[in-house]
């Protein structure tokens, strides 16, 4: 009897025991609207890709929530007091990659050069990298053209690879996405990041280990073992999933159901604001746009056009109705967070369907004229819905909009093809570097080379690809930012883009995790310690 | 050789239904009134009156497809005219509930279109991609299975191991199959307007088998009849003899699964539809319009997907009712 007793006390201490020691630590479901477009670190920059990327690979400096520098792979960065063009990183020791090589020296510079290869969507972030030198195996130089102050703001989702491992699988070319090329890497990680791919597969689930020789253990929380990353593109299948406990995290919630969730005991729902603006581009400059009725010439290319387009639209009726309240409506394509932003550039044009038709009669389109509307629908939030709102918007002043929904591969490859293969187009814009340059170089910039990769509205003036170079090189920052805020002034006299919204984001999960928005809607799961 | 042909052919049972060869002469009132009092007294409005079930799946049959049809003249707004729609209206609930609007009697979806004129010119759109698909399989499927019936040998092998092969796929997937293709053929920007035509070829492509396996089956008991072999005997043309003298025996079995089958191709646009690949939320059909909805079912705007549901359900059961009486009614087996 009394052993029996101290038996049972004992078995539950035990029980006790092991349900403590699973109270720090769980794996974590996580599912989202759309999966990475491709594993390749420099295949692809775009939000969702970059966020499954962060997990398994790691870049020299990191940007966290708070928009503030962490040392990652660099632990320090400087300019040389000798030569202002010279970046000098530091690099951290005892790192290991996931297969056990060491990262060193030789992975930096093979990675960012790699980044810099034609085929790569990162060289937009890196036209100001001369050379890149390895000191020793801790230290690598990179040489900028002319100085540049901002430098490691660049190489934020810049990811290093083993050279040794690239080499081996024959994968040290970057991957061409739009041309639906594919490589090793592709489906196959090897990074230095807390989590290491298990298994994948695309557009289904993506399944990671916590990294048990990672470096920073110790250092960050480390509080998830696994993580099982979903594609669930079903608005109410991803909610329910959640509500259901299948799921333990959703990182896109449908505005409609945040009400919902809130109310649902167990469940967290963590907002906040997102840094980043939807915007519709136009086919500025074709000669003739091949999804209009109107031949031989292209309404677009008339300002006129566009700033009716631009009046046509109720910013404030998308925000209320679409976004549920969930963004900020904008007039300009730079989110609040970023470095030349200003209230003034932000003001809303007033809704003015007459003075909107007037417009285009004076153009020569008193009966307006018909489009094709592209627009992503597993990317933004609600982003069918507002296209969907923009087609009935149009309508109003005779623009007849042919709307063109799909999924964000296929929309992206329509944008990044050259030449572009959409004329009317919605497209979110994120800026990891918080300043204006990133959104100039890639959307205004004339597409040549490694800039305006993202620019599918043709729209080129020289004068301003002067000024957008003249950035990279400029050290007094007081006029750094007179020139930044003359390139806004041209620009938004253009109205090449459309301003929708700056984008607000919802995240819900379990109770016992608390994973806060970030405003580049990145989730560093290292960061995240469980609590029951 | 003239004389012959019309020993032969008085030797032969009439063909075609009896009713044909009279409809010519016959023009005086009183006669014409006892073909309809003979209609009326026959089995199978018997058969019909019978049963209350039947009576109310058909006229529910007749009142969908009707108001369907009639849409453009009895819906109160067009839910196809962007102009007209204000996103301010958008997510209003049912006209009785709290925050209603007696301008929409069924309430707005999340673009501000009314419920009910959506509705009526969805379920327009559902029965005519039905129709036309229903129609392109029954063409489909009859002319293959009387040829391969009649003419037997390889090209029956032929005919059939492609009709087997085709059934071990479900419906849908060589729909989505058939509709996949399609796209990626006539590219995006020329795909919206013709997606009725690709629903209705997806859809008609993936119901023909039935037909042709049933009529390749009945045609292989009547292409041994003495009829057939009287007809091919005065010389008249296979293409003749399988659709004036074969056709008319196979209607019966056809027209039921016509009918059981166009409440599966309305099913299967909407589900379509309902993955995304079907009509675009601009022009919605049901299906269309139950996706929408579902993406608000968790946030109470219930009136989205309800509405559309109930009325597909309704829609589906009613032509199901329809088409089960009438293989009984049919079926000499059974009476």
């Amino acid at each position: 009897m009394r052993t029996s007793t101290i038996l049972k006390s004992v078995i539950a201490a035990a029980a006790l025991g092991l349900l403590a020691g699973a109270a720090d630590a769980r794996s974590v479901k996580w599912a989202r609207s759309g999966d990475a477009l491709t594993l390749d670190p420099h295949a692809q920059n775009e939000g969702p890709t970059h966020n499954v990327l962060h997990l398994m690979y790691e870049p020299l400096v990191l940007r966290d929530r708070t928009g503030q520098l962490l040392p990652t792979l660099a632990t320090s960065w400087q300019i040389r007091e000798d030569d202002p063009t010279i970046w000098e990183f530091k690099l951290r020791q005892g790192v290991k990659f996931h297969n056990g090589s060491t990262f060193n020296a030789d992975d930096v510079v093979f990675s960012l050069n790699r980044a810099l290869q034609p085929t790569s969507d990162m060289k937009g972030l890196l036209t100001f990298i001369d050379t890149v030198s390895k000191v020793d195996d801790h230290t690598v130089h990179i040489k900028t053209k002319g100085p540049n102050p901002l430098v490691p703001s660049y190489l934020t989702n810049l990811y290093m690879m083993d050279k040794e491992w690239a080499e081996a699988n024959n994968t040290t070319t970057v991957q061409d996405y739009k041309e639906k090329k594919d490589n090793f890497a592709v489906r196959n990680a090897n990074g230095t990041g807390a989590y290491a791919l298990v298994s994948r597969e695309q557009d289904v689930r993506t399944v990671m280990k916590r990294n048990d020789n990672y470096w920073g253990k110790g250092e960050v929380p480390l509080g998830i073992t696994e993580i099982t990353y979903l594609t669930i593109k079903s608005d109410a299948t991803r909610v329910a999933a959640l509500l259901s406990g299948e799921v333990d995290f959703v990182q896109d919630v449908p505005v409609q159901d945040i009400d919902r969730l809130e109310k649902t005991a167990n469940l967290r729902v963590n907002v906040g604001p997102e840094n980043r603006t939807i915007f519709l581009g136009m086919d500025v400059a074709s000669p003739e746009l091949k999804t209009s009725n109107v031949k031989g010439k292209n309404p677009f290319a008339d300002r006129r056009v566009r700033q009716a387009v631009n009046m046509a639209i109720d910013r404030e009726a998308i925000k209320r109705v679409v976004m549920r309240g969930q963004s900020v409506s904008a007039g300009v394509i730079a989110p609040p967070f970023v470095n030349g932003y200003s209230k003034a550039l932000d003001a809303l044009p007033k809704v003015d369907i007459d003075q909107a038709k007037a417009l285009l009669k004076d153009a020569g389109y008193p009966d307006g004229f018909q489009i094709t509307l592209n627009c992503p629908n597993d990317r933004y939030i609600n982003d069918e819905g507002i296209c969907q709102a923009v087609t009935a918007m149009m309508a109003k002043i005779g623009v007849r909009v042919n709307l063109m929904a799909q999924p964000k591969g296929p929309h992206f490859t329509l944008i990044q093809k050259n030449p572009p293969e959409t004329e009317f187009y919605l497209l979110g814009w994120g800026v990891p570097t918080y300043d204006s340059h990133y959104i100039f170089s890639f959307l205004y910039h004339t597409r040549s080379g490694k800039d305006g990769t993202w620019n599918a509205t043709r729209y080129s003036n020289p004068e301003v690809d002067k000024k957008v170079q003249s950035l990279t090189g400029e050290v007094d920052q007081a006029k750094r930012n007179a020139t930044i805020a003359d390139i806004w002034k041209t620009l938004s006299e253009e109205t090449t883009y459309i301003a929708l919204h700056h984008q607000a984001l919802a995240y819900a999960m379990k109770n016992d995790l608390d994973i806060q928005v970030s405003p580049e809607n990145t989730v560093h799961m290292k960061f995240i310690a469980a609590k029951r | 050789m003239n004389d012959q042909a019309h020993v032969a052919e008085r030797m032969l049972p009439a063909p075609a239904p009896q009713g044909r060869q009279e409809a010519a002469p016959v023009t005086t009132q009183g006669v014409r009134r006892g073909r309809l009092a003979a209609f009326l007294d026959s089995d199978l409005v018997h058969s019909f009156l019978r049963s209350k079930l039947v009576v109310v799946a058909a006229v529910l049959t007749a009142l969908i497809f009707g108001a369907a049809f009639l849409a453009p003249l009895i819906a109160p707004h067009n839910p196809y005219d962007l102009k007209s729609l204000s996103l301010l209206d958008a997510n209003t609930p049912p006209a009785w509930e709290k925050g209603g609007d007696a301008r929409y009697l069924l309430g707005t979806d999340d673009q501000g279109r009314d419920i009910l004129s959506t509705m009526l010119f969805g379920t327009r759109s559902s029965l005519q991609i039905g129709i036309c698909s229903v129609l392109l399989a029954l063409t489909l499927g009859l002319s293959l299975g009387l040829w391969a019936g009649y003419a037997g040998g390889r090209v029956d092998t032929v005919i059939m191991r492609v009709a087997d092969v085709q059934l071990t796929f479900p419906a849908i997937l060589t729909a989505l199959l058939i509709d996949g293709v399609a796209l990626a053929i006539l590219k995006h920007h020329t795909a919206e307007g013709s997606k009725f035509w690709i629903l209705v070829v997806a859809i008609g492509l993936s119901f023909w088998v039935q037909y042709a396996r049933t009529v390749r089956g009945v045609t292989l008991v009547e292409r041994n009849k003495e009829y057939v072999e009287a007809a091919r005997l005065i010389g008249i043309g296979p293409f003749k003899i399988m659709f004036q003298h074969i056709l008319p025996n196979v209607m019966g079995p056809v027209l039921v699964i016509a009918t059981i089958n166009l409440a599966l191709a309305i099913i299967t646009e909407a589900t379509l539809s309902f993955l995304g690949v079907g009509l675009p939320p601009t022009e919605p059909s049901l299906g269309t319009m139950i996706q929408v909805g579902n993406r608000y079912l968790f946030s109470g705007s219930w009136w989205m997907v309800a509405f559309p549901g109930l009325t597909l359900a309704l829609l589906a059961l009613a032509v199901n009712l329809l088409g089960d009486w009438l293989r009984d009614a049919l079926n000499p087996k059974l009476r």
